[in-house]
């Protein structure tokens, strides 16, 4: 190819990337242009979402149009609806708390408990190992509905139905967690643990002193992707918990009345805000976390 | 306790001490539960129930919304994987070489992964809705409106939604498996005159094999947990055209029509189980043909 050539077929592949990224970015940068818009110019721009009957009103700059209008740039930028949603609407702060009450504790136990299962899987030898660790596999694949009627009659037995229990234990023990931190610890080269075990350390010691250190990235990877996933939660807290004020945001947020909609993106943007900022913080780390989930170990 | 000799026994009970609590909430989360739906699945009540054989899936394959459900998430699977499977190796082949901002994009393209869906539910609404901006745009070109979510495109409209999150997590494994192609093979072809197409059917595709397999599987468990997707949009009982597996699981759940909802689980992962199992034997049959 001709350096014209090529340098036009750069310039192609750049705009055809370019309307595909902004084509996936629209949502997002949209909710996090609109949160800055007074209640008003939403009321404007979004009202035709209520109906006919919800057109009217007595503010004519609140006026809804007559169909949804997509505006990037507020027309006055306010803090107001975050001031709203921060300080007026307690439901805001007591919700985000419920995630946050439900995804820690996955996330933590998660991590954790794949870590330790995760040597014993890929560096140690035990009868029936490779079968357990097939049984692991296909629950990982099977939606959380197969199992919906014992674990809601496991988590009655156990005293904690409607309660977080229900949601965060299967969480913990969800088998997504071992498969990553197994991928991560395939890796460790086993000359390591035998010169451990040749200098007369134990399996504690080896798993302390050299799986950890190793598979610690792995580690960010599967808590950046158990946050992610368990923020974004819906179907459990839907189907375990009854209580309006104990759902997290994320239930809260998709069903999101009319009569909040003015605060409706800056909850939204509030919401996504930590997720985002963890991500663009652990991007490398998740990468390679996916980037090894693909590989056959 | 004895002291363990022998150092294999020694190695057992070390896995099993690291194993252990994994196991028991495997155990008591997962694999028991497993079991019970199983069970479940042929008595005609979880609690005191009597065994009524495969009375169950009768019943379940007669109940209309059933077959609807199962149809619309076989069809799902069967437009929206390959869909996903080809935008995302069409990026990574746009991302794999040199091309300016290339960490940026993937930046962009990762976004969604981590984004709650329900933070652009109402995006999402203001674009579809009946009185939406996109009915605006077309009003504004003097077509008619589309109901977009409470019609047949409603499907189109969730595959869409499924692309857009899904797409990042295959663009990096399939980044991670062109990676792991040599280049020296690729400029040999080259050299040898090779054409890009050629190049790419004889060298990345089957050097892609591995990865390719377990896109697919992901692909189709991502599809089986559109729910979300849907339910943002749409509700409990959105249009029939993405009324999903999963909305009759959870409906039946909240009707407590046990005897259909652990029946439809089984088959549910009989479907996966089978899915998984041919793509399994496919792929070892591609790699035994390339060695």
């Amino acid at each position: 190819m001709t350096a014209v050539g090529r340098s036009v077929a750069t310039g192609a592949k750049l705009a055809l990337l370019l309307a595909l990224a902004a084509l996936v970015l629209f949502p997002v940068a949209l909710t996090l242009t609109n949160a800055f818009m007074s209640e008003r110019e939403i009321a404007h721009h979004y009202g035709a979402l209520d109906g006919a009957d919800a057109k009217e009103s007595e503010d004519p700059a609140a006026m809804p149009t007559e169909r949804v209008t997509i505006r990037w740039v507020p027309e006055a930028a306010t803090l107001g609806a975050f001031a709203d949603v921060l300080f007026e609407r307690p439901k805001f702060l007591t919700l985000f708390w419920n995630s946050v009450r439900l995804t820690a504790p996955i996330v933590l136990g998660q991590t954790a408990v794949g870590t330790l299962a995760a040597y014993a899987f890929a560096k140690l030898i035990f009868p029936g190992r490779d079968k357990l660790f097939f049984l692991y596999l296909l629950t990982m694949l099977m939606p959380f509905q197969v199992t919906l009627v014992p674990n809601y009659l496991v988590a009655e037995k156990l005293g904690m139905l409607h309660s977080y229990g229900a949601i965060v234990w299967p969480g913990v023990f969800a088998a997504f967690g071992v498969f990553l931190m197994r991928q991560f610890a395939a890796g460790i080269p086993d000359a390591y643990l035998e010169a451990a075990r040749i200098d007369g350390a134990g399996y504690f010691r080896a798993f302390y002193y050299i799986v950890l250190p190793i598979v610690r990235p792995g580690m960010t990877a599967l808590a950046l992707l158990a946050f992610a996933d368990n923020w974004n939660m819906v179907e459990q807290p839907l189907l375990f918990l009854t209580e309006p004020f104990r759902q997290p945001l994320s239930v809260y947020l998709s069903q999101i009345a009319s009569g909040d909609r003015g605060v409706a993106f800056a909850s939204s943007a509030l919401y996504m805000t930590p997720m985002v900022l963890l991500f663009l913080y652990g991007e490398d780390r998740l990468v390679e976390g996916i980037g090894r989930s693909g590989i056959k170990g | 306790m004895a002291p363990l000799r022998s150092p294999r026994l020694r190695e057992a009970a070390a896995a099993l001490t690291f194993l252990g609590p994994s196991l028991a909430g495997f155990l008591l989360f997962y694999l028991v539960p497993f079991g019970a739906v199983v069970y479940y699945s042929f008595v005609d009540a979880p609690i005191e129930g009597r065994f009524v054989g495969f009375g169950n899936y009768r019943t379940l394959w007669e109940s209309g919304s059933f077959r609807k459900a199962f149809g619309n998430s076989i069809a799902f699977a069967g437009v929206g994987v390959p869909i996903l499977f080809a935008v995302s190796l069409g990026l990574a082949l746009l991302l794999s070489r040199a091309v300016p901002l290339r960490r940026t994009f993937r930046t962009a393209f990762l976004l969604p992964l981590v984004v709650p869906v329900a933070s652009i539910a109402l995006v999402w609404q203001a674009l579809f809705h009946w009185d939406g901006a996109i009915n605006g745009l077309l009003a504004k070109w003097g077509q008619s409106p589309v109901d977009w979510m409470n019609s047949r495109w409603s499907f189109a409209v969730m595959v869409l939604a499924y692309v857009w999150k899904n797409a990042g997590y295959n663009l990096i494994l399939f980044l991670a498996g062109l990676a792991n192609i040599p280049t020296e093979l690729r400029e040999a072809a080259s050299i040898d005159g090779a054409g890009p197409w050629r190049r790419f059917r004889s060298i990345t595709w089957p050097g892609l094999a591995p990865v390719s397999f377990f896109v697919v599987v992901m692909s189709i468990v991502a599809s089986f947990k559109v729910f979300r997707e849907t339910y943002m949009v749409a509700g409990s009982y959105p249009n029939d055209a993405i009324y999903t597996l999963q909305h009759f699981m959870n409906n039946s759940f909240q009707n407590l029509d046990y005897p259909k909802l652990t029946s439809a689980a089984v088959l549910l992962a009989l479907v996966i189980g089978a899915a998984v199992y041919i793509l399994f034997r496919a792929e070892r049959h591609a790699r035994e043909v390339s060695e």
